[in-house]
């Protein structure tokens, strides 16, 4: 396969976590920074509580709309042990943002499977750079348990080849139009997030 | 109703092709779309709610909707029908039998195939229908190519008059990307209904007549293909393979060999074979790489032109670039990439779909499971064949949409000596009722079968996402629309009135004994369950259930209710009577339960209670 200036996002998580509403703003920030943009996702079953994964691939000109496995520059996991899932899907110099924050599916509650102990500790020893990113606690502290979705695009904001002002802007226009205050608060998520990321890169 | 005004001509959106496909159809003048949800086929529909000057409805099945559609298009209108590949199969007979009299306006059936059985029970290819049909098939690779072939169809359907199939799948109907669009040409206006009995009375001297038509258009559209611009060749350098291929398969050959020459097939039955054999002709080697079945190779093959596919291709699941790059490295002789895994995903707990927290189907199958040794379940297509799954296990068969009474029936009368004391249940939903179960109920009852039949009404297609029907009171656009009374049309259908019983599905001890009691009655019952699916507007929360940590005893029977609401806190080991026995001691996501109270009814030692409100904010605010 030749080597491509194609720029592959992969988010994953859970149904319902809002993992297509963060996919969307990615694109939108991509297709104003003037790159052709693909994004896919299989529905159908995922509001079902099963796994969801977007791919957002952007760049001059883009084919294929799914990221092959190994070809991931960005892993943008919205729960730990999905982060865990989809950490081979990183090519070796990608980066992986991980929500620390668990969710546990009834197959898990009843005893069929159980969860890993340390899904961080495993994703460490995948090799790739990773930020483990709290976006449970820090919206808790923001006071809003629906604002994961603006953290973790905070997060992501500087390992993207764009001005994390575009994304932040297309996540402010998305919510100030539903409610002036929702930009704000949805604002002040995202630069939380961006902290933490920038705070767990340091730590690293 | 709300519908906004369309971005006008010349405007960049991201769109989906199910999106695109949409706008397309509006902008060719469309005046009517019938359709039935099916993933991954269900927002075409969805999407032409939102455009003016035309009809958009959901129909009860696939056949009505092509059926519909058939007629607008007699009519002299632009039509169209969108379903999911399986659907085709319900609208095979108008297909097959209008392919020989035709269309006067465009008519496209936009089909769905759900490559990578995302959601299906089969993973079957429509160009097959094509072929058998006598009618073209298009296949656009993304969306701006499902935006501008949509518009093509309209216009080789009406120069030929026939039916087209614009053949999606579904990293086309599912990924969005960069769509131009452009202006509304205005809805077909000349002409009109001709009185012609020997073309659309379809007895048999009129069927015999339109044969050779039919076969004289096949022809004709065979010489359209071999000039038609949507087949076309991208050179490349490396010419020791030489790509035809169609649909997103071109988009994944792009992507893993840029430098190898392309033959790509918008319109890609019937195929250009002359344009095919000379493309070859020019390349080493011709490899065809098609989605999912052997259809064209084999046809290149009967043509005498060599190529290589299947033999090294799978004929099933997406022909992505992880799947054509070892593939084509093998034949090529070349060393296989080989990619170093970091962690084994296959090692991880899985994360299957789940009903709903708070879901109406839950109640059902819960007891359902408590009764499993003494019933065979049929089911159905839906949400609740999910019922098949831990912890309920209470499915026995699925099989297509409407099986699940008619399989009753042949469950009933054909049992086998060991089955003398089974009882059968048949279960299915208000939807799947509508589309293909009320003939089969009749049928039920009509044969004197001895089942159970549960209905479960939650008012909505739940599992594309809820889709309105007509025992909604709502039409496509969410306005009031006549609303079929399921205990009449049971009724009516001829079960005796006795046997038929409305039960709230969270009422577990009342459903319990409502199914024992119609399950020990040999005649067809029917017990309809009313309450709504919990992700659509009628459906009502009220303050959520918490567990008295010191009241649970840790026996785990409220986790048999599958909500996935309920949480397991810590888990111990207990040995009671020299025999080991697993405590599961149990905390509730606040958040998440609808207090419907389901799980209260499985709690021995009454350790779940409801919240009070002022309660329920301290708690979430702290949690």
């Amino acid at each position: 396969m030749a080597e491509s200036k194609i720029m592959n996002v992969l988010l994953c998580g859970i149904g319902g976590q809002g993992v297509l509403t963060a996919s969307e703003i990615l694109a939108e920030a991509a297709i104003l920074a003037g790159h052709d943009v693909k994004k896919t996702e299989v529905a159908g079953m995922a509001q079902r509580g099963g796994v969801v994964t977007s791919h957002l691939r952007f760049g001059p000109k883009v084919f294929s709309p799914a990221i092959p496995p190994g070809q991931a520059d960005v892993l943008l996991a919205f729960e730990l042990a999905e982060g865990l899932r989809w950490i081979s899907h990183l090519k070796p110099e990608g980066i992986a943002l991980v929500n620390t924050m668990r969710v546990i599916p009834p197959v898990v509650s009843t005893g069929l499977f159980s969860y890993p102990d340390d899904p961080l500790a495993d994703i460490r020893a995948a090799g790739n750079r990773m930020a483990p990113i709290d976006a449970g606690g820090i919206a808790r502290e923001l006071g809003n348990s629906r604002l994961v979705n603006s953290i973790m695009l905070g997060a992501v904001a500087d390992a993207l080849p764009f001005e994390p002002g575009a994304i932040k802007a297309c996540l402010v226009k998305r919510f100030s139009a539903k409610k002036p205050e929702l930009g704000e608060v949805n604002a002040r998520a995202f630069e939380a997030g961006r902290a933490a990321a920038l705070a767990a890169a340091k730590a690293a | 109703m709300t519908i906004k005004t369309p971005p006008p001509a010349g405007t960049r959106l991201m769109m989906s092709g199910n999106e695109a496909v949409a706008r397309a159809a509006w902008e060719s003048g469309l005046a009517l779309a019938s359709a039935y949800p099916g993933t991954p086929s269900t927002e075409i529909l969805e999407e032409l709610t939102q455009y003016p000057d035309l009809s958009a409805q959901w129909a009860v099945n696939e056949k009505v909707a092509l059926e519909v559609a058939i007629g607008a298009a007699v009519a002299g209108s632009r039509s169209m029908a969108a379903m999911k590949q399986v659907g085709v199969n319900v609208a095979a007979d108008p297909l097959m039998s209008q392919s020989l009299a035709g269309v006067v306006g465009g008519l496209v059936l936009v089909v769905a195939d759900d490559v990578g059985l995302s959601s299906s029970q089969n993973e079957q290819d429509t160009r097959f229908w094509g072929r058998f049909a006598h009618i073209p098939v298009i296949e656009p690779a993304d969306a701006q190519e499902a935006y501008e072939m949509m518009k093509q169809a309209f216009e080789l359907s009406e120069k030929f008059e026939t039916i087209v199939i614009l053949r999606m799948t579904t990293r086309v109907c599912h990924v969005k990307s960069l769509v131009t669009v452009g202006e509304r040409r205005a809805k077909n206006s000349e002409g009109g209904f001709t009185y012609d009995p020997n073309r659309w009375v379809l007895v048999p001297s009129t069927a015999k007549r339109r044969l050779p038509i039919q076969a004289e258009r096949e022809k004709a559209l065979k010489a359209e293909s071999e000039k038609s611009p949507l087949n076309f060749v991208e050179p490349g350098s490396d010419k020791r393979l030489g790509f035809v291929t169609s649909g997103p398969g071109y988009l994944h050959v792009k992507e893993t060999f840029p430098d190898a020459p392309v033959m790509k097939l918008g319109l890609s039955h019937p195929a250009p074979f002359e344009a095919i054999r000379a493309f070859a002709g020019t390349v080493e080697r011709l490899v065809v790489v098609e989605e999912t079945e052997k259809i064209l190779e084999t046809e290149l093959k009967a043509e005498g032109i060599g190529c290589t596919g299947k033999d090294i291709l799978p004929s099933n699941g997406e022909l992505a670039p992880e799947i054509l790059a070892p593939a084509i490295a093998k034949l090529l002789g070349e060393p296989v990439p080989v990619r170093k895994v970091t962690h084994d995903a296959a090692t991880l707990f899985p994360r299957p779909p789940t009903m709903c927290v708070g879901c109406p189907h839950l109640g059902v199958y819960y007891t359902l499971s408590r009764l499993r040794r003494q019933v065979t379940i049929a089911g159905d297509i839906g949400c609740y064949t999910l019922g098949a799954l831990h912890p309920w296990k209470a499915l026995d068969t699925t099989t297509c949409m409407g099986a699940s009474m008619t399989m009753a029936l042949g469950l009933d009368k054909g049992r086998l000596p060991k089955d003398a004391d089974k009882s059968v249940v048949a279960v299915i939903g208000d939807s799947t009722f509508l589309h293909m179960g009320i003939q089969g109920l009749l049928n039920l009852v009509y044969n004197k079968g001895n089942a159970t039949v549960l209905i479960l009404d939650n008012h909505t297609v739940g599992m594309t996402g809820g889709q309105d029907h007509p025992g909604t009171g709502k039409d496509a656009y969410g306005m009031p629309a006549p609303k079929v009374d399921f205990m009449k049309l049971v009724e009516a259908l001829g079960v005796k009135p006795e046997r038929i019983h409305k039960v709230n599905p969270y009422m577990m001890p009342l459903l319990f004994k409502t199914l024992k009691d119609e399950m020990a009655i040999p005649e067809v019952s029917v017990i309809i369950t009313d309450q709504p699916c919990v992700l659509i507007e009628d459906h009502e929360r009220f303050a959520p259930f918490t567990v008295v940590e010191a009241d649970c005893t840790g026996c785990g029977n409220c986790l048999k209710t599958g909500c996935p609401a309920i949480l397991v806190r810590k888990r111990e080991k207990l040995v009671k009577n020299g025999k080991e026995q697993e405590l599961a001691f149990v905390d509730i996501d606040i958040s998440g339960c609808t207090g419907c109270g389901l799980c209260t009814e499985t709690c021995g030692p009454d350790a779940i209670k409801r919240m009070i409100p002022k309660a329920a904010k301290e708690v979430q605010a702290h949690g």
